[in-house]
């Protein structure tokens, strides 16, 4: 019998693993008036100047309202908690904060609000990953030095000046700095983010219409309406849950179940059926994002002047309006200048500056780049990312688009790193012996955030490290103009010089999509392609 | 039995030590986790450095390996680059597949034994060519196409269950994901415990059972099946490390946010600590296993003694 009494045993351990994980259970979705949405678990900590991806942005964007807004139709930056930000040499701003606004936990919102929160984000010592946002502030190479340990704590030229009052003091002259601030970075943060930082992080507490109720990491987060929000922009629904997605095509099976109820990245292999799927609950609007392909300056192969001449070629070489249309289903709109059409004519957008280095012309095209020497080594290889963003299909597409130019099979190939870590890494080691993949996100709608970070001499987001002189010049010129509209127009110089060199391909700029069931209405996306939540009705 | 186990025991420590080495050694072949952190912009060099040290990044492989394994005799298993400790993450990741291996286990059991012995007995029958037609299609059919088709037709057309599992994850929803999960393995335990039947149906004792008058359920159960079990328990046993390892398809599909979860981030962003740590435990999972099903062999079969 203890063959018996062993299998007994054996089910009674079974029994007991399944009454040990039996816990949980319930549904913890919304409720009236609160509005499901799909989301992605943010990369970093959820801190305003260590959030770098659209995740952990769209819950800042909720929770936190800076000194500028920018405008979710138009892009353009407004006064919010600021009063006035004036500056008479575009390189000493005085600051004042408007009374009555509070964080949601009742403490006031104040001059030192926005001071500490800059010093914390600017200091070497809290791994801030947005820290160079603050590099315009003098100081900043004493709280964050490039190498060796950090000599200050705080930035030398920030300077609070009464209650509400502060002024902040750049190292160089910047005149749109004013419209950087509405970036998440600059938000300020209340007493108990540096008191109790752990406390803060695993439930954040900010100044915007919404407050969080609960989140657990990795799956969920309750937002719920803030009552006593002091601002002109309340929720006007009860709250938001954001649920963790790891493949948005379950979350878009899911809006069409109707059990979410807004997915803000239609999957590209549903764009087909996305129209009569949800029957018109479809948003499809540009975003402030411009692919391109970056060159490696480092490699000499591609700083010559018969390099230029291959690098228009090639341009001329790609088919966008087909791609865009077949591979993207008109998701992507051909790109046609170095910037993105959400800024606005006032506001920089030049179409068609590009002219006809950017129309697919294959005769032309072959002429220039035999002109120019051919390709560098001989073959061009397009290096890319494989692990995310299906970048597969259309790096593949452009090369078709030029062999077909060429009228060579094996002129261009694409070479696919596994994951976007070790692209980057590669990158980093100036490893490319070709063209690569690159990609802005704008961090505020401006003109000089398409230019200055990418094309700069030395710039933060110059991967391939171009440099030219007369660029260097005019952007230093269009940062020190006190005017708006003669500062674009210095910007849109030193964009033609971009252009006269194709220092990069453009491709096509990046619409952001949405899908929404029959329960919402007023559904919108922002510049930056995130969802307007506060806007939405729910019912 | 006693001297057994130990030895076994013992014998784990070499196996511990070179997966998980080798599991290591992979990860950071793949580069340098952070630069993927700074999205597509570089971080800055300051920061970079920073994090490095802080992670331990900048030492040399084997010192990081030591250190590693150092900690993770004191229940250390790191942190995540989003700020979270990693047995944090297994907290909430492990109980919801073990959850989902429980439910494909049982199907395997139940669905799959069960067939395995009506078709062994009615060997040659309709039933026997229709359920080994039936377990064919779902070998040969990837486990992605079964679980997108179950969820667009149970999930959207039909409106049965919910597309996705919630962030509870409790069994009733975990039933179709189970299923899914379990489908190919439960075929193979279908058609292991028909040849298993089969085979023994025609041997002496069986024979001898039936000729001592004992009732026929009896025979089937006591002794036919008691003896057929031991292939399909040494497969099931091997199945549920596979099972727990191998459920980043089916969990990405229905959205459940398990070890196959953590796993796919982990390997996205590189995080060496989460993905390190998690094969760790699932290669515990899968020598313990292996020692269960080796001592329920002497459960099963009293002839088999270990000394």
């Amino acid at each position: 019998m203890r063959g018996i009494t062993r299998a007994r045993w054996a089910a009674c351990v079974i029994a007991a693993g399944l009454l040990a994980t039996a816990c949980g259970g319930g549904r913890g979705v919304g409720g009236a008036g609160v509005l499901t949405s799909s989301w992605g678990d943010p990369q970093n900590p959820l801190e305003p100047a260590n959030t770098n991806e659209v995740q952990g942005g769209k819950v800042l964007d909720m929770i936190f309202r800076g000194l500028k807004k920018y405008d979710p139709k138009t892009g353009k930056a407004q006064n919010w908690l600021a009063a006035s930000i004036d500056t008479k040499d575009s390189q000493t701003f005085t600051v004042k904060v408007k009374d009555g606004w509070t964080f949601s936990n009742g403490e006031k919102v104040t001059a030192r609000s926005f001071v500490d929160a800059w010093n914390y984000g600017a200091s070497l010592r809290n791994n801030q990953k947005n820290a160079y946002f603050f590099g315009y502030i003098e100081g900043y190479d004493k709280v964050h030095p490039d190498s060796g340990p950090q000599t200050a704590d705080t930035l030398s030229g920030l300077k609070v000046t009464g209650p509400r009052t502060f002024t902040v003091r750049l190292n160089q002259k910047f005149s749109s700095f004013p419209a950087t601030l509405g970036y998440a970075a600059f938000a300020p943060l209340p007493r108990s983010f540096f008191t109790d930082h752990a406390a803060w992080l695993k439930k954040p507490v900010g100044n915007g219409p919404y407050l969080i109720d609960s989140y657990t990491r990795g799956s969920a987060m309750n937002l719920k309406k803030w009552g006593a929000y002091p601002g002109p922009d309340p929720a006007r629904n009860a709250g938001v849950t954001l649920l963790v997605y790891t493949d948005n095509n379950t979350a878009y099976t899911d809006v069409l179940a109707g059990n979410l109820d807004l997915v803000d990245d239609v999957p590209s292999t549903q764009l087909k059926n996305v129209a009569t799927d949800l029957n018109g609950r479809y948003i499809n609007t540009p975003a402030g994002i411009l692919q391109t392909l970056a060159f490696p300056y480092y490699d000499p192969k591609w700083n010559t002047a018969g390099a230029r001449k291959v690098r228009t070629g090639l341009s001329m070489a790609i088919n966008r309006k087909q791609i865009t249309e077949t591979i993207f289903r008109s998701t992507r709109t051909p790109a046609t200048d170095w910037t993105s059409p959400v800024l606005g004519a006032a506001g920089g957008y030049q179409a068609g500056l590009c002219g006809h280095a950017c129309d697919y012309d294959p005769a032309q095209a072959k002429k220039l780049i035999q002109e120019g020497g051919g390709f560098p080594g001989g073959r061009l290889t397009i290096t890319y990312n494989a692990d995310t963003g299906s970048h597969k299909q259309w790096v593949d597409a452009v090369c078709n688009s030029v062999n077909n130019a060429l009228g060579n099979d094996k002129a261009c190939v694409g070479n696919p790193v596994g994951t976007f870590a070790d692209f980057r890494n590669q990158i980093g080691r100036h490893k490319m012996t070709g063209p690569f993949r690159a990609g802005w996100q704008m961090d505020y709608p401006l003109i000089q955030d398409f230019l200055q970070p990418l094309y700069y001499t030395g710039a933060s987001s110059n991967d391939g490290r171009w440099s030219n002189k007369r660029f260097d010049h005019l952007v230093d010129r269009a940062n020190a103009e006190t005017d708006t509209a003669r500062a674009i127009a210095l910007f849109q110089q030193a964009e033609g010089v971009v252009r006269d060199n194709m220092a990069a391909i453009p491709l096509w700029y990046q619409n952001g999509s949405a899908g929404y069931t029959a329960r919402l209405s007023h559904v919108a996306l922002n510049p930056f392609s995130v969802p307007v939540y506060n806007e939405i009705k729910v019912g | 039995m006693g001297r057994y186990v130990t030895r076994r025991l013992l014998q784990m420590i070499p196996v511990f030590i070179g997966s998980t080495l080798l599991i290591f050694l992979m990860v950071n072949v793949m580069g340098d986790p952070i630069a993927g952190l700074c999205g597509e912009r570089a971080c800055d060099p300051a920061t970079a450095a920073q994090l490095k040290r802080e992670f331990g990044l900048d030492k040399p492989l084997w010192q990081q390996y030591a250190t590693y394994m150092g900690n993770l005799f004191t229940g250390d298993f790191g942190t995540a680059f989003n700020g979270q400790k990693v047995t944090e993450l297994m907290g909430t990741a492990f109980p919801v597949t073990i959850r989902l291996t429980i439910v494909a286990i049982l199907f395997e059991i139940v669905i799959g034994v069960t067939l395995g012995v009506l078709t062994g007995l009615r060997r040659g029958r309709p039933v026997d060519t229709g359920v080994l037609l039936g377990t064919l299609v779902v070998i040969s059919v990837p486990t992605f196409v079964t679980g997108l088709l179950l969820q667009l037709l149970l999930g959207v057309q039909w409106g049965w269950i919910r597309p996705s599992v919630s962030a509870y994850a409790t069994f009733g929803e975990l039933i179709v994901p189970g299923l899914v999960l379990a489908s190919v393995s439960l075929a193979y335990v279908t058609r292991l415990t028909r040849t298993s039947i089969a085979e023994n149906k025609r041997a002496d004792y069986v024979r001898t059972a039936i000729a001592k008058g004992l009732p026929r359920h009896r025979v089937v159960v006591r002794h036919l099946l008691r003896n057929s079990l031991i292939p399909v328990v040494t497969f099931i046993g091997a199945d549920i490390g596979a099972l727990m390892g191998g459920a980043i398809v089916t969990e990405r599909i229905f959205n459940i946010h398990g070890v196959g979860f953590q796993l796919y981030q982990g390997i996205l962003r590189q995080n060496t600590q989460t993905v390190v740590g998690f094969v760790t435990v699932l290669v515990l999972v899968f020598l313990v296993a292996n020692l269960l099903v080796d001592l329920l062999y002497a459960v099963l079969d009293p002839r088999i003694r270990y000394a």
